[in-house]
């Protein structure tokens, strides 16, 4: 049996099951929000099981592709359901599997009013997030794209906060009229190689080879690239992630950062820099520009915000800059460091947004001046929150600074002086991280303040867990870099074929 | 052996560190203390034993230990590797001893606080970081123990975190550094470009074979200088350390004598292959360090603060050295780092005693007399003051300063071929600050603890506890510095032959009034501090703050002032005014705009359509009126229009 088809739909389906179970036994003694919350942990933990097997299973072939699963679904117009995994696709998932974990446990059970359409919306989200890492057929890739554009908007309007119905619409609004542009794109695409060979596919190891002249190669490459850089975000298009971010629910905020933004950096790495590698070389002063000015500038914006959420979220599209100058400095370097980037930022961005959602379910407000200092109340989220602001601003030795440090290295080979403009965003972020850390952690606390729970053990335990990863990844990524390199399209295109003719 | 001591030599106060942050709350203040010491305690006797191998062995032996690589990948590679060779040997023994000295005042002196177990976290981590730093063989696992540093000042300097003066000094002192920490990463990132790794041997070797252009090793050895200079508050970043003065005493001490500030000294040492192909930047260093010890002594002169005399006074030391490692010798820089270690420490500890015992006290003006209350305090005082001027042969102080001025007299910069530097100036500066040295600190010693009785009482005992470390330290100011003596006295080089036996360091033609000279300038400092603050009827009690150039100089030469108006204000300024995201508004402007222009369009249409359907209407009326009246059932009338169209249609067809 072929894991990759569940491995996408068994998400969705469990959430239905999650959403059937709140329904159906309402007159039991546990309580109904109780009984989805436990569907959605066993869901989760089938899931992994499913990765475990997946992660250890060695392919027949000696291919770098992990796995492979292909049926016709629209054979008229050339559309297969394929799914394909690499070491890239793999380790995003287990980053999005690892931060479901940290959901589920940390922040779902907390939400109360029709928590089983919550979670049925959640797991939808994965399904769309973990069938974008896998499609390799460019219209499945859409539909999933789409797909899991859908349930987040959902949660946002419906669970978010104050604002919520304004940041949910800017975020559908953006993603969407971005994803249309990737759609003409890939149309563009299909068409062009149908106009080459007769032949009309979807496949993208099959259009991987469509001759293009260079200007249409860079027009396809910017409408994929506008889509992608919507979703990670660069700096001029990032105007919805604030809003969403502040304005979702802690469970969302921390799918939105921690998984949703990778799926731009996924999306550029397999498409923009391997499907059109010279047009994006051409491209690349301008996205490495773009790039350092996302650094600077969100590390700036984030210097000057009140609000810990949104601080937050403008620290993410500081480290995502990161991302979008390391892929495009075109050497495996820079790429390399981007995915370190990316699965150490998944890792401490999405415990700072839980931090920052348990104080605001203790406290009710995210503005760092109502909150006060919370170490005398609550050591414990304090400590984790230290923690993984220090990890923010790029502390040697934890995650973030690994990927940072491949990327300004290859960033000083190709410019030198774009490098150390780069490194002014490392002094902000020490300003924008400490700065949090002395108005809500180490600080007086506020006079008024009601005693406030702490964390328990059991989730202050989830929390080392993610300390730890992030010291491993810090001080021994070499296993993580063997491991998420993509892999290259030459080498792919016969493997997989050769898998998939038997 | 050696590669299972080296990496244990780190864990241990890692390990003390994690113990103590995990079982905070559940841990007795005494239980804490000693987990933290035996920590410290452990690595300090791991550092001896390893020490007494690396000695035993052949002159030139290194014990080199990789632990895992880092990343390997094409076009660079890095590894955590550790490395102990000579001039980390006796960095480690000064971080580990000194370290285990001030950790056992400290059990005694933090027993009351409630962030006992915090503190005691931080202060075995720091000294994790700094062995980290001494030890590694590999520049960016180097930088892992740099910033380590960093994180931990930052942590303890503002560890009442209460009142928010600490926290912004912690904040400030943690700035002030990431600037010189980027800066040295950009170094470093030059230096991985050129070489593929950052191993130093390889990076060194790469230089010494001319592997980079001169202006690369140039730039790279400014990037260096730059972190170097921010760790070790020289100009332009000296404003930080007197601020850090925020945190626990002990801190104090850890951060002045041990650890942090000496990291900059240590990395020039470490990469002294490197500077000595950089002259340019030699000058600079040494013209620096002499600016920063002159402004140092200068400033403590002026001081009111116990405290801040002390924070200045390091500032100053720390010029020498950074003077020391700009003129090449860098065996005295490392000398100097030793004793002034020790002597920095004693000096803070019983400065935190005193303060503790006059209910938390720092104006020296408001003490005064305390020689009866506290006799052996005074003592201490007094010796560090002494190693600390350099009074001549008894003190540590006094061997290693020599050794600094003795190198600076005889070295010549070749900046280009008709241009030289000659250290001769140089050396003179660093003689007047020898006086300056001497007459700052005995006028602290002389305010403090002779004279009259102030309004201020000293109570209660030192604890045995932070007296013994007191008693150690004190011995070793004395002490620590017959190792190595000038070619004047019997000519001992000890110190410079363990560094560099390759090399030694001997300046036979050494004029004999060199050393006199360096001899008598604390003399002079002392005798002068007598004249004006020591009799019993001091000559002046307080220099007169009413002159422009000592108010100036109280407040650090107005340089802190001068950096919030150039860089924090218009800093908070912009940030203020971009509190709210141009861009967004920007783009959400352009929605609004879409949204009025669509709006007006629509408008526009309605209005047109309205207008259209109104002259419609009235059209058809007068239509409708129109056919109406023709509409009227006159049969004649309609015969007659049938006979008149028939006519004008016949018309037509015939005259067409």
């Amino acid at each position: 049996m072929n894991p990759l088809p569940a491995l996408v739909l068994l998400p969705v389906v469990g959430g239905g099951l999650a959403w059937l179970a709140e329904h159906i036994q309402p007159h039991t003694t546990t309580p109904a929000r109780d009984a989805s919350w436990w569907v959605v942990l066993g869901i989760l933990t089938v899931e992994t099981l499913l990765l475990v097997m997946v992660t250890f299973h060695h392919p027949a072939h000696a291919g770098p592709w992990l796995g492979h699963f292909s049926v016709p679904w629209i054979p008229a117009m050339g559309i297969a359901i394929r799914l394909d995994m690499d070491g890239l696709s793999l380790s995003l998932i287990w980053l999005s599997l690892i931060l479901c974990f940290l959901c589920v446990f940390l922040a779902t059970r907390q939400v109360t009013v029709n928590a089983g359409a919550f979670h049925f919306l959640f797991l939808a989200t994965l399904t769309g997030i973990i069938g974008t890492f896998l499609a390799t057929d460019l219209f499945l890739f859409f539909f999933f794209w789409e797909l899991m554009l859908v349930p987040m908007f959902v949660l946002i309007a419906a669970w978010g906060h104050e604002d919520r119905q304004r940041a949910a619409m800017k975020f559908f609004m953006f993603t969407q009229g971005s994803g249309l542009l990737m759609l003409l794109s890939i149309l563009g695409l299909v068409i062009a190689h149908y106009q080459e060979s007769g032949e009309l596919t979807f496949d993208y190891f099959t259009l991987a080879h469509t001759p293009l002249s260079p200007a249409v190669s860079m027009l396809l490459m910017l409408g994929f690239f506008i889509a992608f850089a919507v979703k990670l975000p660069v700096v001029p298009v990032h105007v919805w992630l604030p809003d969403a971010h502040t304005q979702a629910p802690t469970a969302a905020s921390v799918l939105l950062a921690g998984i949703l933004l990778k799926t731009g950096g996924y999306g550029m790495i397999r498409f923009n820099v391997m499907l059109f590698p010279d047009a994006a070389s051409h491209f690349a002063p301008i996205a490495m520009g773009l790039g350092v000015a996302g650094i600077l500038y969100g590390a700036w914006l984030s210097c000057a915000q009140d609000d810990v959420k949104r601080l937050i979220a403008y620290s993410s599209i500081s480290h995502m800059g990161f991302v979008l100058l390391g892929i495009f400095t075109g050497s495996r370097m820079g790429m390399q460091g981007a995915i370190i980037q990316m699965l150490a930022h998944g890792l401490s961005t999405a415990a700072l947004f839980l931090i920052a959602g348990a104080i605001q379910d203790r406290l009710h407000t995210r503005d760092m001046y109502r909150i006060g200092g919370l170490w005398t109340a609550m050591p414990r989220l304090s400590t984790a929150g230290l923690f993984f602001a220090v990890a923010s601003l790029g502390m040697p030795g934890l995650g973030n600074f690994a990927g940072e440090f491949l990327v300004l290295l290859a960033t000083w080979h190709v410019s030198p002086t774009t490098a150390t403009l780069t490194t002014a965003g490392l002094v902000l972020s020490a300003i924008y991280a400490l700065r949090m850390v002395n108005r809500i952690f180490l600080a007086a606390s506020r006079p008024d303040q009601h005693p406030i729970q702490d964390f328990p053990v059991r989730q202050m335990a989830v929390f080392a867990c993610i300390m730890v990863f992030l010291v491993v990844l810090g001080l021994y990524p070499q296993p993580f870099m063997m491991f998420s390199a993509p892999s290259p399209l030459s080498v792919t295109a016969v493997t997989s074929r050769e898998g998939a003719t038997p | 052996m050696g590669e299972i001591l080296l990496p244990l030599l780190i864990l241990c106060p890692l390990a003390a560190s994690m113990i103590v942050s995990v079982s905070a709350g559940r841990m007795g203040a005494c239980a804490i203390g000693t987990v933290a010491c035996t920590g410290v305690g452990i690595s300090a006797v791991i550092s001896i034993i390893l020490s007494i191998t690396l000695l035993s062995g052949p002159p030139a032996g290194v014990l080199q230990v990789t632990l895992w690589p880092w990343m390997h990948i094409a076009g660079f590679s890095a590894d955590i590797a550790f490395m102990l060779d000579r001039v980390s040997m006796v960095m480690i023994l000064v971080v580990t001893i000194v370290g285990l000295l001030i950790h056992v005042y400290a059990a005694g002196y933090m027993r009351d606080d409630p962030g006992i177990a915090r503190f005691f976290g931080c202060m075995t981590l720091f000294v994790a970081a700094m062995l980290v730093l001494v030890l590694a063989s590999d520049l960016l696992c180097l930088f892992i123990g740099w910033e380590g540093v960093g994180l931990c000042s930052y942590l303890l300097i503002g560890f009442w975190y209460n009142d928010p003066a600490n926290t912004a000094a912690a904040r400030k002192a943690f700035y002030m550094t990431r600037m010189g920490d980027v800066a040295l990463l950009c170094g470093l990132l030059l230096l991985a470009t050129a070489t593929g790794s950052l191993r130093i041997g390889a990076v060194l070797a790469a230089v010494t074979n001319g592997q980079l252009a001169p202006s690369g090793v140039n730039l790279a050895a400014l990037f260096i200088l730059v972190g170097a200079l921010a760790k070790s508050a020289q100009i332009p970043f000296q404003t930080w350390l007197p601020d850090a003065m925020a945190g626990p005493t002990p801190t104090s001490a850890l951060i002045h004598a041990a650890t942090m500030v000496t990291a900059g000294i240590y990395l020039i040492a470490r990469l002294h292959d490197l500077f000595a192909m950089a002259t340019p930047i030699m000058a600079l260093t040494a013209i620096l360090g002499t600016l920063t010890l002159l402004m140092g002594a200068c400033t403590a002169l002026v001081q009111s603060d116990l405290k801040r005399i002390l924070a200045w006074s390091t500032i100053s030391q720390l010029g020498y050295m950074f003077l020391a490692l700009g003129c090449g010798v860098w065996q005295a820089a490392l000398f100097h780092l030793m004793t002034h270690a020790f002597f920095k420490a004693l000096l803070f500890l019983t400065a935190g005693a005193v303060i503790m015992r006059t209910g938390h006290e720092q104006d020296i003006f408001r003490l005064g007399g305390l020689r009866h209350a506290m006799p052996g305090l005074s003592a201490a005082f007094a010796v560090g003051a002494s190693a600390l001027a350099g009074l001549p042969l008894v003190t540590a102080g006094f061997y290693s300063k020599e050794m600094i001025l003795s190198g600076v007299w005889h070295v010549h910069f070749g900046l280009t071929r008709e241009w030289t530097l000659s250290g001769h100036p140089l050396w003179g500066i660093a003689l007047l600050g020898a006086f300056l040295t001497a007459l700052y600190i005995f006028r602290c010693v002389f305010i403090v603890f002779c004279g009259k009785k102030q309004g201020t009482s000293a109570t209660g005992r030192t604890s045995r506890l932070m007296s013994i470390p007191l008693g150690c330290l004190c011995f070793l100011s004395l002490c620590g510095g017959v190792i190595e003596m000038p070619d004047t006295l019997p000519p001992l080089h000890l110190f410079s032959t363990l560094l560099d036996p390759k090399t030694p360091l001997s300046h036979a033609d050494e004029p004999i009034w060199l050393v006199l000279a360096g001899a008598l300038a604390p003399l002079a400092g002392l005798g002068v501090a007598w004249v004006l603050w020591g009799r019993a009827t001091p000559v002046m009690h307080e220099i007169p703050g009413q002159a422009a150039i000592i108010r100036l100089a109280r407040t650090g030469w107005g340089m802190d002032a001068l950096y919030d108006r150039v860089f924090v204000q218009p800093f908070r300024l912009l940030t203020w005014l971009t509190h709210h995201d141009v861009l967004a508004h920007a783009i959400t402007a352009t929605g609004r705009l879409t949204q009025a222009v669509s709006g007006r369009i629509f408008q526009a249409r309605t209005g047109f359509l309205d207008i259209l359907s109104i002259w419609g209407s009235r059209g058809t009326g007068w239509m409708a009126y129109l056919l109406g009246q023709l509409d009227n059932g006159r049969v004649r009338w309609y015969a007659a229009w049938i006979a008149g169209g028939l006519c004008a249609g016949l018309a037509m067809a015939v005259l067409s």
